[in-house]
């Protein structure tokens, strides 16, 4: 029998109203204008209205571990708020048997100034455990959060790892028998992240049931065993992991080597900067446009800056296409009015590996503060060339630097002697 | 059989899920123990404002209503008689505040996790109480000074009327704080409100100060009736205004229950639109 049934599950959004609130006036306004249409339709149009979930269904059977991959904005958060009823369904309905963990973000409710140990009650508390229960685990989730000697220290003072750290901890010794993760490893050091994929897998192991939301699709693959593909609130694949996330690869791995926006409120971003132009140019010097491991690139991002002077700096992340992040690169920091501003990074020849790679472009204030990350910003395949030797397989890793090499035999010293 | 739970768009009036309130009533106290704790950690004389701030009130309004204005005081001194009035109106303001606030403060916590979200404005007005019992102190020590004693009646009284301010500030707390979600002009009402709040209520004058024929008029403020039988049952020195306090209780359910409704029935969008 099924743990989770969702049948025609549908989610409305209302936009293009530039706020998310309403203002009393606003209301007043509609109401005192058009009395009439207000009463009717409740002071909503139909034409701003936006269906982040359409008829989706599907049932997650006990001890299943499903990932639900697809682009950003595609409904696979939606999907997960409605599940842990963060959010009500417009349509359609999900029946749930099983008490149900969800962890959304990494951390929901911790407080800067309160210490380790204190926020591991608060936080426990918060994602549904008991106080009981939460003393019982304390030792295991500080052992396994490896802050022990910080259990005093407000978490202000934390180091992000250690902030992720402690907050995977407490959700991950949550219990529950449905388990939903979104995008909680994007964050955290490698070896971390190791260690919170291995502690979902005994989850599932243990015949829980979880459902997991990625970008990275190599950990996605080991994980689930069943993976679902959401486009525009749409399943558009569902079965066995391995090949919905081929499909997926296959399907999306379209290049986009330039992106304009027009230079108003629609472009991608916020009230404090957006993004107009992304752009990968090759520098091949009049040569064919075909980017190749040799060819150095120069990848160029406009931004509107709204702010009226804010210390800002670029901040590019490459992937794979799996979702490994290949490196993060920012600007050095600069002072920024309203204005256009455009940054080129220049990515050197014999650097990267043939591959396909994906661009996220992100505006920092302060050196710290994110302003606005785009995603996919560029999507681009790097070829390979004719090598030297008679190896032509590939060629492994994520970048392919050409080092410098010095190589010496006993042969040649020798000779000299 | 599991227990199986179904969601799904519902409509209309919501009932109160008193089950799973209980299931989650450890939250409400972490969530006011956090806020205690973090108010307490972020200030260098920690819990001294809670005595020094209605102090210093008690001080002034004692030169300037009771020297200068000569607001009279049911025949007792001015310094007790306002302090009394002013330990509940506090604990009000600042738990009306503070609930009327919270969603919105926490909305970091609505969109990323479920429980009742009722807990979010009870707990912020279940924090400020700390703050009241510790200046009650000061009440205290002023009853030895002028030789105060309250009756039986009045040692059972104070908690009842305690919770009905509870009761009263969590109902305008419910209003308040769903108001807020949808329009954030609530946040400029809230302070205005509180500040013109105190000025109807027998805080700083009598009720006797309000003509016979007007004072039922009064009485539909909740918190006049209460504060008003807070200074009798503590002070002791006139016996408690019974048709005032039932008025006034009465008011301050029909806000508590109605704030209750309003709140039952717009939370299912809070995460959408806050």
């Amino acid at each position: 029998m099924s743990i989770i049934s969702v049948e025609n599950l549908s989610k409305q959004y209302h936009i293009g109203t530039k706020l998310p609130y309403r203002t009393f006036r606003e209301t007043l306004m509609n109401v005192i204008t058009s009395p009439a249409k207000w009463f009717k339709s409740n002071g909503l149009r139909e034409n701003n209205t936006i269906w982040a979930l359409k008829d989706v269904s599907f049932e997650v059977k006990q001890g299943e571990v499903l990932g639900i991959i697809g682009h950003n904005g595609a409904g696979k958060t939606t999907l997960l708020k409605i599940l842990s009823r963060v959010t009500e369904p417009t349509e359609g309905e999900v029946r749930i048997r099983g008490r149900v963990g969800s962890l959304l973000e990494v951390g929901t409710g911790f407080h800067p100034e309160l210490t380790g140990r204190e926020n591991i009650f608060l936080n426990g508390a918060i994602l549904g455990m008991r106080k009981e229960e939460i003393k019982r685990k304390f030792d295991e989730i500080v052992a396994f959060a490896e802050i022990e000697k910080f259990l005093d220290t407000p978490v202000k003072r934390y180091s992000s790892g250690m902030y992720v750290r402690l907050a995977f901890a407490v959700a991950a010794h949550l219990d529950p028998e449905i388990l939903i993760v979104d995008e909680v490893l994007a964050v955290g050091d490698a070896q971390f992240q190791k260690k919170c994929l291995g502690k979902m897998g005994d989850v599932g192991k243990e015949g829980r049931t979880v459902l997991f939301v990625s970008h990275n699709m190599t950990a996605l693959k080991s994980l689930c065993n069943r993976a679902i593909w959401i486009d525009k609130g749409h399943i558009i694949n569902d079965g066995e992991s391995e090949a919905v996330v081929a499909n997926y690869l296959h399907e999306t791995a379209k290049v986009v080597i330039e992106q304009n926006w027009d230079d108003n409120n629609n472009a991608p971003g916020n009230e404090k900067v957006r993004l107009l132009k992304a752009r990968l140019a090759p520098d091949n010097k009049g040569m064919d446009s075909i980017i190749t491991v040799e060819t150095p690139l120069n990848v160029e991002f406009v931004f509107r800056n709204f702010l009226p002077e804010a210390s800002l700096n670029y901040s590019m992340h490459l992937y794979t296409m799996d979702g490994i992040c290949v490196l993060n690169s920012g600007s050095p920091v600069f002072t920024a009015k309203r204005e256009k501003i455009k940054g080129i990074c220049r990515i050197p020849a014999n650097f990267l590996n043939a591959e396909t790679y994906r661009v996220k472009i992100m505006m920092v204030q302060d050196a710290s503060v994110p302003l606005y990350d785009h995603n996919d910003a560029l999507i681009f395949d790097v070829n390979d060339i004719e090598r030297e030797g008679n190896w032509y397989g590939k060629w492994a890793g994520v970048v392919r630097p050409k080092l410098d090499w010095q190589v010496e035999t006993d042969n040649n010293n020798a000779e000299k002697s | 059989m599991k227990h199986e739970l179904i969601i799904k768009y519902k409509k209309g009036w919501m009932p109160i899920n008193f089950k799973e309130l209980w299931s989650f009533r450890e939250l409400l106290y972490f969530l006011a123990w956090r806020d205690i704790k973090v108010k307490y950690k972020q200030t260098v004389l920690g819990a001294a404002w809670a005595i020094l701030q209605p102090f210093i009130t008690m001080i002034v309004f004692s030169i300037l209503f009771g020297k200068l204005a000569k607001v009279p005081s049911d025949g007792i001194p001015y310094p007790i008689f306002v302090y009394a009035g002013l330990l509940p109106w506090n604990y009000f303001s600042s738990a009306l505040s503070n609930s009327g606030n919270s969603l919105v403060a926490s909305s970091n916590l609505i969109t990323k996790v479920y429980f009742p979200r009722l807990i979010i404005p009870a707990s912020a007005s279940l924090s400020s109480l700390l703050d009241f019992f510790i200046a009650s102190i000061i009440l205290i020590g002023m009853m030895f000074f002028y030789h105060f004693t309250p009756n039986t009646l009045g040692i059972v009284m104070i908690p009842v009327l305690v919770s009905l301010t509870f009761i009263v500030a969590v109902g305008c707390g419910l209003w308040l704080s769903a108001l807020n979600v949808e329009y954030r002009d609530f946040q400029y009402v809230i302070p205005f409100l509180v500040q013109i709040w105190m000025f109807v209520t027998p805080v700083i004058y009598p009720v006797t100060l309000f003509p016979e024929k007007y004072r039922w008029l009064l009485s539909l403020n909740p918190m006049a009736g209460i504060i008003e039988a807070f200074r009798a049952a503590t002070l002791g020195h006139q016996p408690i205004n019974w048709d005032l306090l039932f008025i006034s209780s009465g008011a301050g359910f029909l806000i508590f229950f109605t704030g209750l409704l309003y709140f039952r029935r717009v939370e299912r969008s809070f995460a959408d639109v806050i």
